[in-house]
């Protein structure tokens, strides 16, 4: 079989497991073709003989009548999550070189179930961006338009399952940045409610709002991984949810009550804030997702007006939390016990600045600067109380919308894809192209972004899908629903 | 108001406040799996999450939230149903996170107090608080071809940091506050007490002022590892206070440390280069709940405490005050009481001896009396010959010694050896007596002429004519009956 990669995760679990290729082959082909498309930056490090290791240890458990949803299937990780086979650099030169001993939880229940890991993906910076402009290792360019960015902070991520270089992957998402690139490059992502996947073994960038989650080409695909990834960790992360590991594809497949084959959805309300169809936002977007949204009518879902009156806010209050956070967890990166430290210095004053200017990169010290001022005293009660506070009324306004409603829509994002160096001397147009993510993140609540259409330039616009806390299941039906009767999602890239 | 007074140093009234850094007495540390174990081997002791690793995180041990638990039931304080975990940030090489996860706005113990006796008088020193916090590593300036060790074994051991009001008003009490601390947080098991280990650090807060005055202005004494040293820096730091304020210089908030060589505290850093730490509560930890049901199963587990046990001996077993107190400086040593008291039925004697002969012998072998070479049991024995005239209490002694000296085990046994057995035959002692008596006509005339000297010498006499065996009581009574 030489079109392996454009196999989805579920596809590629039974061709492998009837044996009509084998973990090996398909990693092999995965492998070749990452390589031969190298130039798009998604990925940033291979380890060749881990990952056929690991398909060889696949191949054995399923000649010996082994079968786990994850059996042989090759995945790649953003490089945030911590590997022991491969090198983690949150595509910082502060981590250049550096070797986790352990695996993330995340990346070792995905390869409880059976999965193969090809390497680490390029993403901005600690997690710190929009465009994956701001890697170390170099940007990532979009498959749609290789002049483009494919969206950040998980760009690698995102490029890697639009280009077929990867069935599905990890991201992660603190503000917006396993939806926004999943929206920039027509793929599926979600993140899930804050504490359902373990944070242990994330590079750390806002503790309060980092949260991994899949992103593939469907929400059947992201269904699979996400059963594998979530559950609680509490041993090892304190934020984790003590809640259980759900099983997504079996609930992907129970009809909803009062479903018809026609219409499946019949009875979701589904939400529409005003304050994400406003004027800030592009008319090519908002006309993909009315019509995504009109094809919802048709699966019998109900269309209902609500408001999430500080939508504006959740801007200035998500950029004095994450920076407040990140100036903290971004402090044991001092050149004393691993990573980045200077050749040459005169004291131990020295060796911090040095080390900590030459280590990080622009955005990752701008946000050093700004977190650090917000917690500063005499500050500290004017940004950073400020803001929590404000997080909390954010997070009110969504509940309120709930009782009007079962899943709120929107876009993910303001515009389609921007290119290559548009923006990146503009740290604010930025921060502001985060407006209709950064709302769900401060909540708390679960989000993804389902491929909707294309829109100015044939580039792919995401339909943006949030449920309340620990509805990740529902939002999954909703998606998989509309992927059952549109076909966005399964358009790929010329070329690849 | 004439106890404060006399308490004036050169005309200014000393004001201390404690921090005291306690040690949790957990098997790993307070917010990983890793051992606490003193002593190892340089980075030995530290897992990924000591050391910071990218992705680790903080898991709060439960160990350590009951020990501090403890702590506050025994010092009545409130123990807080949610407390808040803070990152402190600054950078040193020691920290690896780049802050220290501690307690800031709210903590686990809030209020309380500790009352101890400064002599006769009973005197009380209020907590402000006492808040979970983790230890740094250590650096090791020595000999690294120039450049400095880390040893992150002490990274995330648990500490409890307890401090209290300015409450304290001499050196001689500052040190009585600490030593009753340290007797609560080893007799209640949550702190090993070791200071030379660095289990039990204090930092002094000290000002002084004019009686009536406002606050002074304080110099933070950190690091006093042991209580001679605490006094001899308190007092020096006095003193250096009141000549910089009668040398009309103002003083300058500060953190100092003493040195022991010159008997002398120095300043370290100044209020100006005090760090801005940033403090914000800890997004990875959410907050410390500590439901009432915790609170009363710890409850039930509490050993009966100190003050309240030194109490019960005054009433139950008539003890002085004095005894009680001394007793109670260690469940170990309570226990050796109260089981010797019980068998032998004779508590004030029991008391005398562990405060006398057991005491001293443990404090020339620095031994601990839970490991005592004599038992309770056979203290008890021993004290039961002397009650029942068996032994006097010279003899007793000398059992005492052979016991100890592991000479025997059984104490008739060893009277027996030793032929120790008081001679209770009173018509053998007065053949004795009538034979020091013929012997020392001279003694007797003496004393018939009013010199009572002599009456103590023939008892002497006769004493030693039974080779110590006689009983020292009857032999002046008969002595007496027969010199009319």
């Amino acid at each position: 079989m030489n079109e392996l990669h454009t196999l989805g995760v579920s596809e590629l679990a039974a061709a492998i497991a009837e044996k009509k290729t084998s973990s090996v082959e398909t990693a092999q082909h995965l492998l070749a073709r990452a390589q031969q498309h190298s130039g798009l930056g998604a990925y940033l490090f291979f380890n060749e003989e881990a990952t056929l290791a690991q398909a060889r240890a696949a191949d054995a458990r399923i000649a010996a009548g082994d079968r786990t949803p994850l059996l042989g299937v090759p995945l790649a990780h953003k490089d945030i999550f911590v590997t022991k086979d491969f090198a983690t650099t949150a595509g910082s030169r502060m981590l250049s070189g550096y070797q986790s001993p352990f695996d993330a939880t995340v990346v070792q229940r995905l390869a409880a179930q059976g999965a193969v890991t090809l390497g680490k993906l390029n993403c901005d910076e600690f997690a710190m961006g929009g465009s994956n402009e701001n890697s170390a290792f170099g940007a990532v360019r979009n498959p749609w338009d290789t002049a483009r960015v494919p969206g950040g902070s998980s760009g690698g991520s995102a490029v890697a399952v639009a280009a077929r270089l990867a069935p599905a992957v990890t991201g992660t998402d603190t503000g917006g940045s396993i939806r926004q690139p999943a929206s920039f490059c027509g793929i599926t992502g979600i993140k899930p409610t804050y504490g359902r996947c373990s944070r242990y073994g994330m590079v750390a960038f806002a503790s309060s709002l980092d949260q991994a989650g899949p992103m593939a080409r469907s929400a059947a695909d992201c269904a699979v991984l996400l059963s594998a990834m979530a559950g609680p960790d509490i041993d090892r992360d304190s934020t984790s949810l003590d809640h259980p590991a759900e099983d997504y594809t079996a609930l992907l497949g129970q009809p909803r009550e009062g479903a018809t084959a026609a219409q499946p959805l019949k009875g979701l309300r589904i939400g529409l804030p005003k304050e994400f169809f406003g004027e800030g936002c592009a008319p090519d977007v908002i006309a993909t997702v009315r019509a995504a949204l009109a094809e919802y009518e048709k699966l019998g879902a109900t269309l209902v007006d609500v408001s999430l009156p500080r939508t504006e806010l959740s801007i200035p209050v998500y950029y004095v939390i994450a920076p407040a956070e990140a100036s903290s967890n971004l402090s044991r990166f001092d050149g004393v016990k691993f990573g980045h430290r200077a050749a040459k210095y005169d004291d131990l004053t020295d060796m911090y600045k040095k080390s900590r200017s030459e280590g990080f990169g622009p955005e990752v010290q701008r946000r050093i600067m700004i977190g650090t001022y917000v917690l500063s005293h005499g500050y500290y009660d004017a940004y950073y109380l400020q803001a929590q506070k404000i997080r909390r009324l954010i997070a009110q306004d969504f509940q309120a919308a709930f009782a009007q409603c079962d899943l709120i829509a929107g876009p993910v994002a303001p515009t389609v894809a921007w290119k290559l160096g548009e923006k990146s001397n503009d740290p604010v147009a930025n921060y502001l192209a985060d407006i209709y993510t950064l709302s769900t993140s401060l909540a708390g609540l679960p989000g993804m972004s389902v491929p909707a259409g294309f829109g100015a330039g044939g580039l792919p616009v995401g339909l943006q899908l949030v449920g309340n806390y620990f509805q990740e299941g529902p939002l999954l039906q909703a998606a998989h629903a509309f992927q059952q009767a549109t076909d966005w999602h399964t358009r790929a890239p010329q070329g690849y | 108001m004439s106890s404060s007074k006399s308490l004036l140093v050169g005309g200014y009234e000393v004001v201390i406040g404690f921090e005291t850094h306690a040690q949790l007495a957990t098997q790993s540390k307070i917010f990983s799996r890793a051992p606490t174990a003193f002593g190892a081997e340089p980075n030995t002791q530290a897992c990924a999450v000591d050391l910071a690793l990218p992705g680790t995180l903080p898991v709060m041990n439960q160990a350590a939230v009951e020990l501090a638990i403890r702590l506050g039931l025994a010092l009545g304080s409130h123990i807080a149903e949610q407390s808040v975990f803070a990152r402190k940030n600054y950078f040193y090489p020691d920290l690896p996170k780049g802050y220290q996860i501690s307690q800031f706005e709210i903590p686990v113990v809030q209020g309380g107090e500790v009352s101890f006796f400064l002599g006769e008088e009973k005197k009380t020193v209020r907590l402000v608080r006492a808040h979970l916090e983790e230890d740094a590593g250590k650096s090791l300036h020595e000999d690294f071809i120039g450049q400095s060790g880390i040893d992150l074994n002490r990274a995330g051991t648990p500490l409890l940091e307890i401090v209290t009001e300015p409450d304290i008003r001499s050196s001689a009490e500052a040190v009585a506050y600490a030593k009753e601390l340290h007797k609560i947080v080893t007799w209640i098991g949550i702190c090993d007490g070791n200071m030379q280990e660095g289990s039990f650090r204090c930092d002094a807060n000290v000002s002084v002022r004019k009686p009536g005055a406002p606050l002074g202005t304080r110099r933070e004494i950190k690091n006093l590892n042991s209580f001679k040293f605490m006094q001899q820096a308190i007092d020096y730091e006095v003193r250096w206070q009141i000549e910089q304020i009668e040398d009309g210089h103002a003083i300058q908030q500060a953190t100092v440390l003493f040195d022991p060589d010159t008997g002398e505290t120095r300043a370290m850093r100044t209020k100006e280069d005090a760090a801005d730490y940033r403090y914000f509560p800890d997004p990875d930890l959410p907050p410390l709940v500590i439901g009432r049901d915790w609170v009363e199963q710890v409850k039930a587990g509490m050993p009966e405490l100190p003050r309240a046990m030194a109490e019960r001996l005054v009433r139950d077993y008539g003890l002085p005050e004095y005894d009680a107190t001394t007793l109670t400086q260690s469940p170990a040593m309570a226990a050796y009481f109260e089981t010797a008291a019980k068998t032998s039925g004779q508590a004030k004697l029991v008391s005398n001896w562990i405060m006398g002969e057991v005491s001293r012998r443990l404090n020339a072998e620095e031994g601990d009396i839970a490991a005592a070479p004599v038992s309770a049991a056979q203290l008890a024995a021993v004290i039961a010959r002397i009650a029942d005239g068996t032994v006097s209490n010279n003899a007793a002694k000398q059992v005492f010694d052979a016991l100890w000296s592991g000479e025997g085990s059984d104490v008739d046994a060893v009277i027996e050896a030793k032929g120790l057995k008081q001679m209770n035959d009173s018509g053998a002692l007065e053949k004795i007596i009538d034979e020091v008596m013929a012997a020392n006509a001279d003694m007797v005339e003496q004393f018939r002429a009013g010199k009572d000297k002599a009456f103590n010498a023939l008892v002497g006499q006769a004493m030693k004519a039974s080779k110590g065996k006689a009983n020292p009581q009857q032999v002046n009574d008969l002595l007496r009956q027969k010199l009319g």
